[in-house]
């Protein structure tokens, strides 16, 4: 079973590299956008055919190395 | 006094901190990530550097190596703990200090020496140093932007938990003076028992005059003190 995780800086966090990014797109004529988060994406399979279980799993994989829950917020989906 | 510094794969300023320990008379020895025990130590150093080649988050793969149960444990029974750049990421991804480091705001690696001002002279660390001493102390990193939130910013204010704040040449410690983003200028923190002491600047830099300054030396004295 696959699933995607999702980590960003937090809402209230200074994203630097997002800003920069969305300046650039800004100067190159993207004129509708409106913000830009930059963030990280891992694609995680698990040997579990149970989807709770195994969400459960990537759940406990975020909170304890994937993101720093201070700063970061993640969003898992299942893929 | 004894000391143990920890030694991760891309730590590259674990000799330097060796130099500094040895020629304050500790007794010195180097401990490899994959070790399951320490030897008697009074002070463990998690020196700066890349480990892991900041793989993740900076700190963060180092903050679940073997030796890191040891270090947690060690800590919490009063041992001394000071982490330096790269040594400070990783006791935040442990959790023995609160807070993270971030990206420094002009997304550059700054690699300077930079004034930084002695807040709490009256811990382990610092006491050879004077209160509001300014001190000349080099700083290299790439994620040493300190962010916490308001709680611990309170608590850290309160309980007087702030070592050092950057500042200009005057101990200003305004915007100007404050390299990577920084709150409140932070450079340096303790945990609420202050036996653990992160900083960015390198103190283990500028204990010789042939090569710096020595304003590094009080640090270690302090601890030998």
């Amino acid at each position: 079973m696959k699933f995607s995780v999702t980590v960003t800086l937090k809402k209230d966090v200074l994203d630097p590299q997002g800003k920069v990014v969305q300046n650039t797109l800004q100067n190159i004529g993207m004129d509708s956008l409106k913000s830009i988060r930059q963030g990280k994406y891992f694609e995680i399979e698990i040997n579990d055919n149970e989807e709770t279980a195994a969400k459960k799993k990537v759940d406990n994989m975020c909170k304890k190395l994937l993101a720093n829950l201070i700063i970061e917020d993640y969003k898992i989906n299942k893929i | 006094m004894n000391s143990s510094v920890i030694v991760f794969p891309g730590s590259n300023c674990d000799r330097d901190i060796a130099v500094a320990l040895e020629k304050m008379q500790f007794k010195n020895q180097m401990v490899w990530h994959k070790e399951t025990s320490l030897p008697k130590s009074d002070l463990i150093v998690i020196p700066g550097g890349f480990s892991y080649g900041d793989y993740l988050r900076s700190g963060a793969i180092a903050g679940k190596s073997l030796i890191i149960k040891e270090v947690i444990k060690a800590a919490n029974d009063g041992c001394l703990v000071l982490g330096i750049c790269n040594g400070f990421q990783i006791l935040t991804e442990t959790g023995l200090l609160k807070g993270a480091l971030l990206r420094n705001k002009n997304l550059k690696f700054i690699n300077k020496d930079t004034n930084i001002k002695v807040i709490n002279n009256n811990t382990k660390f610092t006491n050879k140093y004077k209160k509001d001493q300014i001190l000349k102390i080099n700083i290299a990193h790439n994620e040493g932007n300190y962010f916490t939130n308001p709680d611990h910013l309170k608590e850290l204010n309160d309980e007087n938990l702030i070592a050092f704040k950057y500042c200009d040449d005057k101990g200003n410690l305004d915007e100007d003076a404050n390299p990577n983003g920084s709150l409140k200028n932070i450079s340096g923190i303790f945990n609420s028992k202050k036996n653990i002491l992160g900083m960015m600047p390198h103190p283990e830099r500028m204990i010789d005059n042939l090569i710096s300054n020595t304003d590094g030396v009080n640090l270690f004295s302090s601890i030998l003190n």
